[in-house]
């Protein structure tokens, strides 16, 4: 049995303990906002927070989380108004939008962090977020944009 | 619109937008969802994209499906912009496939706005006349005295007003307005024209909330992973389900049968797991043993096929555009260039992998999934499961990406015959290697190109031959290659005034799936020519930006069915005399990258210019990138000037958008990605082996020139990518005197740059 924490509810989990946690996420609570993109660690589709380090969910097995706080997007601001998500918004940044949960879970870490990051650690900790619509350059702006903005 | 009015759109559509409704968590339950345009009371829908709620309330329909391009924004702005609706008491909801009440569905080839700009303002207008009439009759007056304006109608000598909500009442007890008396908006009178308006999908899409095909989720849903053949054509010889079944959560095996090829849209059978969970799925395929029976295409292998390629172009070809004699030219010129160009397969490596899920219930077939043509998936799926189409639901899901690989139902058709088989709703997840090793491939392509050039330098003569295995081949058996309505996508139909020329087909029959890819054949088009006439610019001596507008020659619009194409050669769907060959918009497209650019002024060592034009999907795009070659052969891209006319351009921020993310795919094509062939298989599995551009090779600015015209629209997703390729290659031949010819450039480049400052650093252009 295996006690965690989801955007601040507790939960428990007796399954398979080698079980991503991708799967835990998006089967059994429904929290479809995590995207599966490649299974190996290589796109970023994936990406949520755990103890506010963003990490891939689907190279996170169960048996890694005993008592820990995961963040998903759902849960990274309660009216969705995260520096972060307004940024993305302003500037319109998604097109299909799939890739964008992981591309903001990486970013809030990125400026939570680094509160004004240079381009180069911009590209630097975004690199390993695929999106293939390649809104690469809006993002870059998004994340500037909200460097500005007090959370 | 200011930065508080554009917040405002932003959350009342996001809100507005969501078919599926929420729930506790943010879980969304399909069982409990409603339409918005059902769920608001007394719903009046005047015409098929627009419904009318007492509250005032204006649902409209987007009949396209989104992959990214924003047409979910696009279509219904130029409805509510028509009918004098307020945007944000407007709603957006999706339609089902139904082709009949919506006209076409297949939202691909560029072609959402071009075939839909004026029935879309149609519908408006008329529903804003209805609503005048309405108006006019509760007070009694000549609808002549009335206007609408932003969900009111007013009578101007009285001042009275009546809004939309309360219209209602009387406009559902009137007659549709007579066809005369619609009037469409001039363009001064437009209300978002030109305005960068908000997508409506983004408060959904930037909280994780947006229903994508992988997030559906029904009731008693078992979950798919299918052990698809992994050579085209291939059979299940046998196979053993024991070790899958003993996996916790794994409940069958299933073996879909293999249709014989080419199956089209059909599915590749298969063996599938049914599982209770993704995971549980996914560890029953491991667990399979299976013994496939390879078939006929058992020995495709790449490097062996593109040596066929290659000498299949040296050998004459049948003609798909033939002017003059360019044989003789060529045998007469006093100078000639040949090259050769060679582009692997690709696939679309959309980030969301295909899925469906579907549902069969009293012989009823309804199905959830991220298509690009419902009505495809539909009738597709009729014929598989042999039931009427009226049978036949298909719900549209936001697409995770698509660039044309979910214009095809196959993976649907298996969702299909699952549900059916199981006996409860089934979703089948494709994985990121299944998406890369059982996909419809961008074909794989040979050019030879000559040029005979006589004493001025100027080009007299052009031979094209080409060789690819066709998208025809997917649909029907012993196909031999190319036919001329390929060569329309911009290689029969350039646009340069050359007096001899001949486009010529040579044979490649197809070892794969073959399928439409972002931009189709104009990609390795683009790349060959725009590479070749680089090549000619550098061998007379000439600037390739002056040179390719010299090959223009004067300015003048073409029927190019009457200057020497060889039929069937279609002009992308659209008349000569709609869209005639216009060669001013490509001058003036060039003149502008140019310029903006700052074409011919100095660069960094190791950096250069290259400039390419490409006419496909009826617009225009010239494109100048500045490529920066490191020691290591590594390409970033510090700026990229693209110049489009594409006519009459409905949301310019989304046609900026699709700019930037096809310079980013164009150097995805370019750079990296490749499919390859090994003993009939994939040999790439993940992003790993098939690389796409990423954050640091993105270019640092992408500045995008959109000309402002009223002209009939062409395409925007599609044509930014034909240039990229050459352009591209242009800038890195600049910037190193390393010219590609094959693609992708990979590791051609490791130790270029210190040759280029050897001999004497890079050239301003």
């Amino acid at each position: 049995m295996i006690s965690l924490t989801i955007n601040g509810a507790r939960r428990t989990f007796d399954g398979d303990p080698a079980m991503p946690l991708l799967w835990y996420l998006r089967d059994d609570l429904a929290l479809t906002g995590t995207k599966y993109g490649c299974g190996v660690g290589s796109c970023g589709a994936c990406t949520v927070h755990v103890e506010g380090r963003a990490v891939r969910a689907c190279q996170t097995k169960m048996s890694e989380l005993e008592g820990r706080r995961v963040t998903t997007i759902e849960g990274l601001h309660p009216r969705g108004e995260h520096r972060v998500q307004v940024a993305w918004r302003d500037i319109d940044v998604p097109q299909c939008g799939y890739c964008q949960s992981g591309q903001i879970m990486k970013a809030a870490e990125l400026l939570a962090n680094t509160p004004r990051p240079t381009d180069q650690q911009i590209d630097n900790a975004m690199n390993g977020n695929i999106c293939r619509c390649g809104t690469y350059p809006r993002i870059r702006a998004a994340i500037k944009a909200a460097a500005e903005k007090r959370s | 619109m200011t930065d508080i009015e554009r917040r405002r759109f932003v959350q009342l559509l996001g809100a507005g937008s969501l078919v599926i409704a929420a729930g506790p968590l943010g879980i969304r339950r399909l069982d409990a969802a409603e339409s918005l345009a059902t769920s608001l009371a007394d719903p009046f829908s005047p015409h098929a994209y627009i419904t009318l709620h007492e509250d005032g309330t204006v649902t409209i329909v987007c009949h396209r499906s989104e992959m990214g391009q924003g047409v979910r924004t696009t279509l219904p702005l130029i409805i509510a912009d028509e009918m004098e609706a307020d945007w944000s008491r407007c709603r957006v909801a999706q339609a089902i496939g139904d082709e009949k009440k919506y006209g076409s569905q297949n939202t691909d080839g560029s072609s959402s706005v071009r075939l839909f700009l004026s029935k879309c303002r149609d519908a408006g207008a008329t529903v804003r006349a209805l609503l005048e009439d309405a108006a006019a009759k509760n007070w009694g007056v000549s609808a002549s005295e009335v206007r609408a304006s932003q969900h009111q109608v007013l009578h101007e000598r009285t001042g009275r007003t009546l809004g939309f909500g309360a219209l209602v009442a009387t406009a559902r007890t009137l007659p549709m307005p007579d066809k005369s008396r619609i009037r469409i908006k001039r363009p001064a009178e437009r209300r978002w024209q030109g305005k960068r308006m908000p997508s409506v999908d983004l408060v959904p899409m930037t909280t994780g909330t947006a229903t994508f095909g992988a997030d559906v989720r029904l009731p008693g849903m078992k979950t798919a992973v299918i052990a698809r053949p992994p050579v085209w054509g291939g059979k299940v010889k046998s196979f053993d389900a024991a070790a899958a079944l003993r996996v916790p959560g794994v409940e069958r095996v299933i073996h879909i049968p293999e249709p014989p090829i080419p199956a089209g849209f059909n599915t590749l059978g298969g063996v599938a797991v049914v599982a209770t969970s993704t995971w549980a799925a996914m560890k029953g395929r491991q667990a399979l043993t299976i013994v496939w029976d390879d078939g006929p295409n058992a020995d495709y292998e790449s490097s062996a096929y593109r040596a066929t390629l290659e000498a299949s172009v040296r050998k004459p070809g049948t003609p798909g555009r033939a002017r003059g004699n360019a044989d003789d030219a060529l045998t007469r010129a006093p100078r000639r260039l040949e090259r050769e160009y060679y582009a692997p397969h690709l696939s679309h490596a959309q980030l969301e992998p295909v899925v469906a899920v579907a549902r069969f219930t009293n012989g009823a077939l309804e199905a959830w999934a991220p298509t690009q043509s419902p009505q495809d998936a539909r009738n597709t799926i009729a014929k598989y499961l042999g039931i009427d189409d009226a049978k036949v639901t298909v719900n549209v899901t936001l697409l995770g990406g698509a660039f044309g690989r979910k214009s095809k139902p196959d993976f649907i058709c298996e969702a299909a015959w699952l549900a059916r088989e199981v006996g409860a709703p089934v979703r089948v997840q494709w994985t990121r290697e299944d998406d890369l090793r059982n996909s419809y491939y961008h074909t794989v392509a040979a050019h030879r190109l000559e040029a005979g050039i006589d004493g001025d330098g100027t080009v007299t003569a052009w031979r094209h031959r080409v060789a690819y295995p066709a998208i025809d081949a997917t649909f029907a058996a012993d196909v031999a290659g190319a036919g001329p309505d390929d060569l329309t996508n911009g290689a029969s139909d350039i646009p340069f005034a050359i007096r001899h020329m001949s486009v010529e087909i040579c044979p490649a029959k197809a070892h794969t799936r073959i399928g439409w890819y972002r931009s189709v054949n104009a990609i390795h088009h683009g790349f060959a020519i725009g590479s070749f006439v680089d090549e000619l610019a550098i061998a007379t001596g000439k600037d390739p930006g002056k040179f390719l507008l010299e090959l223009l020659g004067p300015d003048r619009t073409v029927d190019l069915s009457r200057d020497g194409l060889v039929a069937p050669a279609s002009n992308y769907g659209g008349t000569w005399t709609d869209y005639p060959l216009d060669t001013a918009r490509a001058r003036h497209v060039i003149e502008i990258a140019m310029e903006k650019s700052g074409w011919g002024t100095p660069l960094p060592n190791g950096r250069g210019r290259g400039i390419a034009m490409h006419r496909s999907f009826l617009s225009y795009v010239a494109m100048v990138v500045e490529a920066d070659v490191a020691a290591d052969g590594t390409v970033t891209v510090p700026r990229v000037t693209v110049a489009v006319d594409s006519g009459y351009i409905a949301n310019p921020d989304r046609a900026r958008a699709q700019m930037e993310g096809a310079v980013i795919m164009g150097m995805s094509n370019t750079l990296y990605s490749e499919i390859s062939f090994k003993d009939g298989r994939v040999v790439q599995s993940n992003y790993p082996t098939y690389p796409v551009t990423r954050m640091r090779a993105a270019p640092r600015v992408v500045d995008v020139h959109l000309v402002e015209t009223e002209a009939l629209p062409g395409g925007i997703g599609e044509p930014g990518v034909p240039p990229a390729s050459a352009a591209l290659c242009n800038a890195i031949y600049s910037a190193t005197k390393v010219r590609i010819r094959q693609l992708p450039v990979g590791k051609q480049l490791a130790g270029a740059k210190a040759k280029a400052t050897a001999s004497g650093g890079a050239t301003g252009a």
